[in-house]
């Protein structure tokens, strides 16, 4: 496909923005200032400021000569990029591929974009009129080539749009800095009186590399089209993404409904066609005064049914605040897996685990709260009580070893054991009566001990003797001596309760 | 001989009532869970299968008690390949143990959810769903119209529900087929061996729809449940199974 590129260039990106934030600055010439070689240089300076001469790259001294009253404002380190980032992000409502382009500008990959704003006209329009309604003053060139984009906006007298196959009639007259070439070159070519990109672009190249270096064919090769160059999207693209733009802003929720619905249908399609689910997906909302609201779901299996995934959507649509409104949908899937093909309406009607309608279940479970925790457990090969058994890592994971079931284990089992006040007749023997939260309980009948041994390659500490113990009602509990007996009372702990 | 009729004709009508609110006929002996006598207690003496049970507890002894309990009519329910949802708010449960109730661990889903509103609407979501056998929540109060809520999901999915209420404050009327109250009571070991043997439990049914209370002694083996009378219980001294420890 033709590629066509746009380029930003905000002249004025960090004063603007500090007049957006304080209006009072709009009608004074003011400049920023850093510290840069043991003195001040002015770093940004506002239209006014510059139409008395002041430009960047000179001491404050010396602007100070030019305007007496002028305004001088430090500047926070790293505010052009900040700017710049946030700019871009904006910009992901035009096309899904931005790129900065430091220190004040950013490139849009705008194939295939414009059409949907009615041209590309219109679409500039749009842009360059959304920055300027902000305060913001831009400039915007669109070619095939980045190079000729950037080589337009920067020096083009106003937004221009160059035809497919147009950009060397149109960059010949310009000066070879719209090259974005370095400055001892352009020194170089000042002094050989080469002014303009067409003055040179036809010597033989092996003349221009010996004078110039490679650099300078590269980047007129570039701005040719006849090298390609390559721009580093601020957001990477994802393998499956669906994008909904909308003529007027949504602010409903059955609104955001329809728009899911339409995405998931386009979606879904596509993975299904490839024998993919997807695992966990996010729908981003790009709403109209620039922030971006995002609800995530995730799935227990891999999925591709429209109906299911609107669903878990639904649970969330509540988290989203539209404010004046969404205008555009963007929906990624962040986790694909293979899916297995599932044929609906034979096996609707088994019973278990593979059921579709059960990990459905269990999908909108942890979408309602995020926080519940969904588990299966599996034996695993170890006697120590908290460690026989793990949860299992997927829905269908069979067990390696069998359950333990020679030793009567609780029903319940505290999570973390809780000290008992005892009385043992002599070592070794279970208790006669316990206290546990204030109540005595008198021993009947027990069994044990049972010794489990504490796996020292895992953690240190003492082993411990379990007895199981009934009392003269007949409730049943799991205790046990931490270590060997030692005369000491606190050693003993309640560790469960049998059914 | 009018009277006889007269007789005649309303259990003719109950049965009939019984059939129409969809009360299955006693028909074989294999649908049965075992529990013997307790069984009688219910309409046409079945123990009725997706409806919501209840089961009250005081104390965390009673709650393992319940537990164990029920893990013996899963073990029933679920046979081979079926699946239970066991919802909560904190998972105590040991699946280790609930293997020994003939119930494969490994084909329960616990879920916890932290409030107790989510844990009931996770329960009424289990409900609805055809693939699931039984579905297990354990909760510290039921109201009626929640009981209401769960009754009507059952109804169309035809899935087994039970309800564990912890300490309930008050126990408030429900809509539910079945309220139980499991305590434990001394295990009988055979031929006075030391030691403890099998979980015996005193099940006792506080209230049975369309039905009547009923009280029955129960023990578990892996076998399956026994029941069996309170006199067989030979309350012996503890001294003697002191000495016989050693």
């Amino acid at each position: 496909m033709k590629k066509r590129f746009a380029s930003l260039w905000f002249p004025h990106l960090k004063t603007d923005w500090l007049t957006v934030c304080k209006p009072h600055l709009q009608n004074i010439p003011f400049v920023l200032s850093i510290a840069a070689q043991g003195r001040l240089i002015v770093s940004g300076s506002n239209l006014l400021a510059e139409q008395a001469g002041v430009h960047s790259g000179m001491a404050i001294a010396d602007a100070r000569a030019f305007i007496p009253s002028l305004k001088i404002i430090n500047e926070q380190a790293g505010l052009a990029e900040k700017l710049l980032h946030s700019i871009a992000e904006w910009c992901i409502r035009y096309t899904p591929q931005v790129a900065l382009d430091t220190p004040d500008g950013i490139i849009l990959d705008i194939s295939g974009c414009a059409h949907l704003w009615g041209g590309e006209a219109a679409y500039l329009t749009s842009i360059v009129s959304k920055f300027r309604q902000h305060g913001y003053d831009v400039r915007m060139g669109i070619a095939d080539t980045i190079g000729a984009a950037w080589a337009v906006a920067h020096f083009g007298h106003e937004d221009i749009i160059i035809n497919e196959q147009a950009q060397s009639e149109t960059l010949l007259p310009l000066s070879p800095a719209a090259l974005r070439l370095e400055d001892v070159q352009l020194k170089r070519l000042q002094s050989l009186g080469l002014r303009s990109i067409g003055s040179f672009s036809k010597m033989p190249r092996s003349v221009l590399r010996r004078r110039f270096g490679d650099s300078l064919l590269l980047r007129l090769d570039q701005a040719m089209g006849l090298e390609d160059e390559f721009v580093i999207s601020i957001k990477p693209i994802l393998p499956y993404e669906e994008r909904l733009p909308c003529l007027e802003p949504i602010c409903t929720a059955n609104g955001i409904e329809l728009a899911l619905e339409d995405l998931l249908n386009k979606l879904c399609k596509r993975l299904s066609g490839e024998g993919k689910g997807l695992r966990a997906a996010e729908l981003n909302c790009h709403r109209v005064d620039g922030k971006i609201e995002t609800i995530t779901i995730e799935t227990n299996r891999a999925t591709a049914q429209v109906k299911h995934i609107l669903q878990l959507f639904v649970l969330k649509i509540p988290q989203i605040e539209p404010a004046l409104g969404i205008e555009l949908f963007t929906l990624g899937v962040s986790k694909v897996e293979t899916a297995d093909p599932v044929q609906e309406n034979l096996w609707n009607n088994r019973i278990g685990l593979k059921n579709p309608t059960v990990t459905e279940l269990l999908d909108r479970l942890k979408s309602r709260d995020a926080n519940c925790d969904i588990s299966r457990y599996v034996p695993s090969a170890h006697y120590w009580p908290e460690r026989s058994m793990k949860i299992a890592a997927k829905m269908d994971e069979v067990a390696a070893v069998d359950w333990q079931t020679a030793r009567p284990r609780p029903t319940r089992l505290l999570k973390i054991p809780e000290r008992i006040i005892v009385t043992a007749p002599i070592p070794d023997y279970p208790p006669i009566l316990f206290r546990y939260k204030g109540d005595t309980y008198t021993i009947r009948k027990a069994d044990g001990p049972e010794r489990i041994e504490r796996e020292w390659w895992i953690d240190p500490g003492e082993h411990r003797d379990y007895y199981a113990v009934e009392d003269l009602q007949g409730r049943r509990f799991w205790l046990y001596r931490a270590g060997h007996y030692d005369g000491q009372a606190d050693q003993w702990f309640i560790h469960g309760f049998f059914a | 001989m009018m009277l006889e009729d007269k007789q005649a004709l309303i259990s003719k009508l109950k049965k009939d009532l019984l059939a129409w609110q969809g009360v299955p006929q006693r028909s074989n002996d294999a649908s049965t869970m075992g529990l013997g006598p307790l069984e009688k207690a219910f309409p046409n003496g079945v123990f009725p299968k997706g409806v919501i049970h209840e089961f009250v507890s005081f104390n965390r002894m009673d709650s393992a008690a319940s537990c164990g309990f029920i893990g013996g009519l899963l073990g029933k329910l679920m046979q081979t390949d079926g699946i239970c949802i066991w919802i909560g708010s904190i998972q105590t449960v040991f699946p280790a143990a609930i293997r020994s109730f003939g119930v494969d661990p490994a084909s329960i889903v616990f879920v916890s959810m932290k409030r107790e509103k989510d844990v009931l609407w996770a329960m009424e979501e289990a409900l609805k769903c055809h693939g699931i056998t039984a579905v297990l929540a354990e909760i510290h109060q039921l109201d009626f119209v929640q009981s209401r809520r769960l009754q009507l999901a059952v109804e169309k999915s035809r899935v087994t529900g039970f309800i564990l209420q912890h300490n309930p404050k008050i126990l408030l009327a429900t809509s539910c087929a079945a309220r139980w109250k499991v305590t434990s009571l001394p295990s009988q070991s055979d031929d006075g061996l030391p030691g403890i043997g099998y979980p015996c439990w005193d099940v006792e049914l506080l209230k049975v729809r369309n039905g009547s209370p009923a009280k029955e002694q129960i023990t578990w083996s892996p076998q399956g449940f026994k029941t069996f009378s309170k006199k067989e219980i030979q309350v012996k001294d503890w001294n003697y199974n002191y000495q016989n420890l050693g």
